[in-house]
């Protein structure tokens, strides 16, 4: 396009400014809004969690690390942290392995692919404190359909969501139940982009059975995938709050008290601001600490592979 | 490996999704039977689907008048539709700036976008409370909308969509006479429909289902949200009545998979999408 450079080369210095300008006018707008309402308040909270303010007192004195050092000692906090980081260890990789496993299904064949996708998925776009009452009712102790199945089979009831044994479990399962449509559908695209001439080739090498194609060409090339799916899923389990606050608020005695959870009793039921800020503080380090991980990782895979 | 299968040698795979397929249904389809069951009959046989007695008229009257559940879902609506505006209007004038704009500060401006990618919304929660009592608006629209107005999310997300349009497109509009503003509105949104409404679907479904935010900054029912309505239902008397809640679950769930149906593909875009941000 001679003619649109020939325009554009003079029209440049001139614009330069003009440009530079209108820039500042478009972003000024967002960038207000991105230091008032995300990155001021951050800031505030990481500076609160230093304080011991709670809400309605006049004042407050900045106590160092005191609020960090109670939480270090604090029961309730190291079941909310053990719990949260339960459920992750628990829901990340089931959802992943069962969530591959339902992709490659769905993927291996042409019948019925969109209607098994949209069924998966259904939970994900559902409002989840409104499934959460569904599965109350669905473990419901005494008339929860899931129950009166076991009793069928000789099975004792449970009490799912009221015994401090179960009730972690029930929340996993809820938990791989909403979670697992989510990566089904980001392995479906990463499954998508891998050639059909690669199968094609390992095929001619030699790599008859299923098992070997998928071990030759579709593991390898869903690495950056998985990755990216395995970091997702895990940030989405660490920000376990819904299913918590609609079924069990952190009961039966702390059993399911969850990092998020505990940060809202204490910051809105209690007001201690403070402490509460210091619980939001870590839940953001681990959240941190799993962005580095996998920006690592991804750098590595690219130097070698 | 992908050639047609006869549906015999299909059935291993087809077995299998429909198993799974029918815990991935089980919530919704105990939710929707007991949604039109009397409470006596939940209570004695809960493993039967269909009612002896057809009780959904009553239930579903009893969702909708014990708790203004309809004053909920037009919340919903509300606060869905004012924030996507807002998200919209904010982060596609700065996403152009940082796509297609030259000028001094750009790469900082972007390495800000990056580190607010980073942070989850929970963490300025406890200072926006703070703010929104001090200036009374706890229990208000404004606070159940303002804090999400920035998307960063969205400023990145457009920010490669524009990325990808020809600078020619501008240029032309320029030698045209326009200004960059209507550039932004009139040239460049217009070719970027593909990241609007897979960011459409992202946020309406974000903000549709968040309880966070509302369980915080709500008390009156009257400023409920569907997510915090259901809370507020069970609170209630009629919350011990499970045909009612379910036919209030089914109500407050209804609209979101309702649209799902309808745009399959633009929300699956949109969710996948959406996944870069966690």
């Amino acid at each position: 396009m001679p003619e649109a450079l020939a325009l554009s080369a003079p029209r440049r210095a001139t614009a330069v400014l003009g440009e530079a300008s209108a820039a500042w006018f478009l972003v000024a707008p967002a960038g207000i809004a991105l230091f008032l309402l995300l990155l001021g308040p951050s800031a505030a909270l990481l500076a609160l969690s230093f304080s011991d303010w709670e809400l309605g007192a006049p004042t407050l004195a900045w106590i160092g690390f005191e609020n960090y050092a109670e939480l270090a000692t604090d029961p309730v906090f190291r079941a909310a942290l053990s719990n949260t980081l339960v459920y992750v260890r628990v829901v990340m990789p089931a959802s992943i392995g069962l969530g591959l496993g339902v992709a490659l299904l769905i993927e291996s064949g042409t019948r019925l692919r969109a209607f098994f996708r949209a069924v998966y998925f259904l939970p994900v776009v559902s409002l989840l404190v409104a499934m959460a009452t569904a599965w109350q009712y669905l473990l419901h102790p005494t008339i929860g359909p899931v129950n009166k199945l076991l009793a069928m089979v000789g099975i004792a009831p449970v009490n799912w969501l009221g015994s401090s044994d179960w009730v972690m479990v029930s929340l996993c399962m809820i938990g791989v139940w909403e979670n697992l449509g989510f990566v089904v559908v980001l392995f479906l695209a990463g499954l998508t982009a891998i050639p059909a001439d690669l199968y094609a080739a390992a095929e001619t090498d030699g790599a008859r059975s299923g098992l070997d194609r998928f071990r030759l060409v579709t593991w390898p090339l869903l690495g950056p995938t998985t990755l990216f799916v395995v970091t997702i899923t895990a940030i989405r389990c660490l920000r376990v709050f819904d299913t918590v606050a609609a079924l069990t608020r952190g009961g039966p005695n702390n059993a399911s008290e969850v990092l998020l959870h505990m940060m809202y009793r204490e910051g809105f039921s209690y007001f201690r601001i403070g402490y509460s800020a210091a619980i939001t503080v870590v839940f953001l380090v681990i959240v941190l600490a799993l962005m580095l991980v996998q920006t690592r990782l991804l750098d590595r895979q690219v130097h070698y592979g | 490996m992908r050639t047609a299968r006869t549906l015999v040698e299909d059935t291993p795979r087809l077995a299998l999704l429909s198993l799974g397929a029918c815990i991935m249904l089980a919530p919704y389809v105990w939710m929707f039977f007991a949604s039109l069951k009397p409470g006596s009959e939940v209570f004695r046989d809960s493993l039967t689907l269909w009612p002896e007695t057809f009780y959904a008229v009553e239930n579903y009257t009893k969702a909708l008048t014990a708790v203004p559940l309809a004053r909920f879902l037009l919340n919903g609506v509300l606060v869905c539709s004012l924030i996507l505006v807002f998200q919209i209007a904010f982060a596609v004038p700065a996403a152009y700036a940082l796509a297609k704009l030259r000028w001094r500060g750009r790469e900082w401006a972007f390495g800000l976008v990056m580190l607010g990618l980073l942070i989850p919304y929970h963490v300025p929660a406890l200072p926006l409370y703070v703010g929104a009592a001090r200036l009374g608006l706890l229990d208000s629209f404004t606070a159940l909308v303002v804090p999400f107005s920035i998307s960063v999310f969205g400023i990145f997300l457009f920010r490669q969509a524009f990325r990808a349009l020809p600078d020619e497109l501008m240029q032309a509009a320029r030698i045209d006479g326009m200004g960059e503003f209507s550039i932004v509105w009139r040239v460049v949104m217009p070719n970027a429909w593909p990241a609007a409404t897979a960011f459409a679907t992202f946020s309406i479904v974000a903000h549709w289902n968040d309880l966070f935010w509302p369980l915080i900054i709500v008390q009156s029912p009257q400023m409920a949200t569907p997510a915090l309505g259901v809370l507020f239902f069970r609170a209630e008397e009629a919350g011990n009545d499970v045909g009612a809640l379910m036919a209030a679950a089914v109500l407050v769930t209804a609209p979101m998979i309702a649209l799902f149906l309808l745009a399959q593909r633009h929300f699956i875009r949109g969710i996948a999408t959406a996944g870069l941000k966690g």
